[in-house]
């Protein structure tokens, strides 16, 4: 019988530990398949963040690396700089790219590092329980922001691959969501892409994936979904803000 | 016989490096250790295959040495204390990860931004760990600029053969000092082989991962456990110091780096005048030479140590001592140099 569905090479047999409903699942499927697909698995190395995601070293079969919260693209860079010919990738949540590790991505970044980001927002902090993040909506309620996020003293939503995409350096920035099958089919492409631009050398390539928290939101998974449409694509609007033909 | 030149302390680290085979730096700028930076900034780029980066931060430069060590190449990073204070973080990720690379620190006097003149005031944060954790840097604190070339080629050895992170623990005199060097031919040395850890791609093999985490306990003990052996064995096998007159002295001193130099002139002025004085002088402050000093409290019972600290170093120099005569201190801080008739004047106190 011919097999039409599997796991990705580029995935272990480890069965995910993320909550139901949750994105990571299907935001590191992509990545593999995209590994999978350009046949890279064998030079790729990965780096995971702190947060939910500290646990995809076990999930990705390829090398793996740890970074201290925020501090992926520094990792990222010292990797890439050293073996010019592994393809490398991040893997950072939103409270770890946006918030600690600021200065890293934008540097990073503005240095054109040769390297893939995948960024996941999911507006809240989901391995220490549901605090605010920099990418927290306006009015959001978490933990730290028991009476919603009040722009006037907590600051508005930081849109990053906005800001990323205003430096010269970057080659590809773009923002997907994984809340219906369309929108994952374009994440897919997306990702696709930004590997692609890594491969032929082309420099900084980010992807961010608007992803669920249900458990931190307090809401079922297919809420979670309904909520991602309904809240944060109006606010951070999807498609790429920047492409290699817009490099001059 | 290698050559000869005539080199800044800083600058002579940068070359002791890159003939050890390090061609991967990450740095940031910060006086008294800037011209470090900037050697690596003329001859990695003309090397084939390294890099140099000027990072955005101490925290993204040790960060970068993490990346780069992962993959099994020589590293370096630099800086002095205030920068060495931002790399913490990275350096107990590193010393987690049991990865090998090298940090200078170029002590400067603190706390705080403190001043850009000399100081010995990060000897805590150097030898007992820095960042949280239990674990512990190789340190060599060299004593003149030729001591800088041969502890920074040594450095790298040791964090290979022991997978840990090295620190050359300088300051600005010695950095800013010129002096005449020699690069020595060395001997070639076995070094364990890397090809079970590193990550270079998973062509051919299992997925390598580098964690330093374990969120179960038990385990994460037992690698403690297993870091722990290694500060045993170097306990063992690679302490280093240098003696000075231990027979007959009145008085043992005990100083490193560059009042260990100061001292060496205190000890021909004070013949003169018909005092003997000792030297032990820690080329490793970690593993520290506690054995020597045990057994010389033993023979001499007045022992004073000095140090560009208002007293760090002292603490082990008791420790070794356990109580058995008087450890006496002598400290000045902040970048201020104490002078040799200073140490003598203070020498002469105990010795009434």
């Amino acid at each position: 019988m011919k097999k039409v569905f599997g796991k990705p090479k580029s995935l272990t047999k480890d069965p995910f530990t993320y909550c139901p409903g949750c994105h990571h699942g299907i935001a590191h499927r992509l990545v593999a398949e995209a590994v999978d697909e350009f046949g890279i698995r064998e030079k790729t190395i990965g780096v995971c963040p702190v947060g939910c995601s500290v646990f995809a070293y076990v999930f990705f079969d390829c090398d793996m690396i740890c970074a201290a919260h925020g501090r992926a693209p520094a990792v990222a860079t010292g990797i890439k700089r050293a073996k010019p010919d592994s393809i490398v990738f991040t893997y950072q949540g939103d409270g770890d790219l946006a918030s600690i590790g600021t200065a890293e991505i934008v540097h990073t970044a503005n240095r054109g590092e040769n390297i893939t980001v995948i960024f996941i927002n999911n507006a809240i902090y989901g391995m220490t329980g549901g605090q605010m993040a920099p990418t927290t909506l306006v009015g959001q309620v978490t933990q730290t922001s028991p009476y919603g996020r009040d722009a006037k003293t907590m600051g508005y939503p930081m849109k990053v691959a906005e800001m990323l995409a205003a430096l010269k350096g970057v080659t590809y920035i773009s923002r997907v969501a994984l809340n219906k099958p369309a929108n994952i089919i374009k994440a897919k492409k997306s990702i696709k892409k930004a590997f692609q631009i890594q491969l032929e050398g082309k420099g900084f390539s980010l992807v961010e994936i608007l992803s669920t928290c249900p458990t931190n939101w307090g809401l079922s998974p297919i809420e979670a979904n309904k909520w991602v449409e309904e809240n944060m694509i109006p606010y951070y609007p999807l498609g790429e803000l920047k492409t290699p033909e817009e490099v001059s | 016989m290698g050559e000869k030149m005539l080199m800044k302390g800083n600058e002579a680290i940068g070359e002791a490096a890159i003939r050890a085979g390090c061609y991967f730096y990450f740095g940031y700028p910060i006086t008294p250790q800037s011209e470090l930076t900037a050697y690596m900034s003329k001859k990695l780029p003309k090397i084939k295959n390294a890099a140099f980066i000027q990072a955005e931060s101490e925290v993204a430069a040790i960060n970068m040495v993490y990346g780069a060590a992962a993959t099994g190449v020589r590293t370096m990073t630099s800086s002095s204390s205030p920068g060495i204070s931002l790399k913490q973080e990275g350096i107990s990720y590193i010393a987690c990860a049991e990865l090998p690379c090298v940090i200078v620190n170029m002590q400067r006097g603190g706390p705080g931004l403190g001043s850009i003149q000399p100081g010995q005031a990060d000897y805590f944060q150097a030898t007992k760990g820095g960042g949280h954790g239990d674990y512990h840097l190789i340190v060599l604190a060299p004593s003149s600029v030729q001591e800088l070339v041969d502890l920074t080629m040594d450095a790298f050895d040791l964090a290979d053969k022991y997978k840990n992170p090295a620190m050359i623990l300088g300051d600005g005199l010695i950095g800013q000092m010129m002096e005449s060097v020699e690069f020595k031919e060395r001997k070639k040395i076995d070094l364990p082989d890397k090809e079970g850890w590193i990550l270079t791609g998973c062509k051919g093999r299992e997925k390598n991962y580098i964690v330093p985490f374990n969120l179960d306990p038990y385990e994460m003990e037992k690698l403690n456990f297993k870091i722990q052996d290694k500060y045993n064995e170097l306990k063992e096998k690679e302490v280093r110091y240098e003696t000075i007159n231990l027979e007959n002295a009145d008085l043992i001193v005990v100083a490193y780096g560059t009042v260990a130099r100061i001292v060496k002139t205190v000890i021909d002025n004070a013949k003169k005048e018909g005092i003997n004085i000792g030297l032990i002088r820690p080329i490793t402050l970690f593993p520290f030479p506690e054995k020597i000093i045990a057994e010389t409290s033993e023979k001499v019972n007045k022992f004073l140590v000095a140090e560009m600290s208002l007293g760090q170093m002292v603490e082990d120099v008791k420790l070794a001592v356990n109580g058995k005569i008087e450890v006496n201190f002598y400290g000045r801080v902040g970048g201020v140099i104490p002078t040799q008739s200073e140490i003598l004047t203070e020498i002469k106190k105990y010795l009434k």
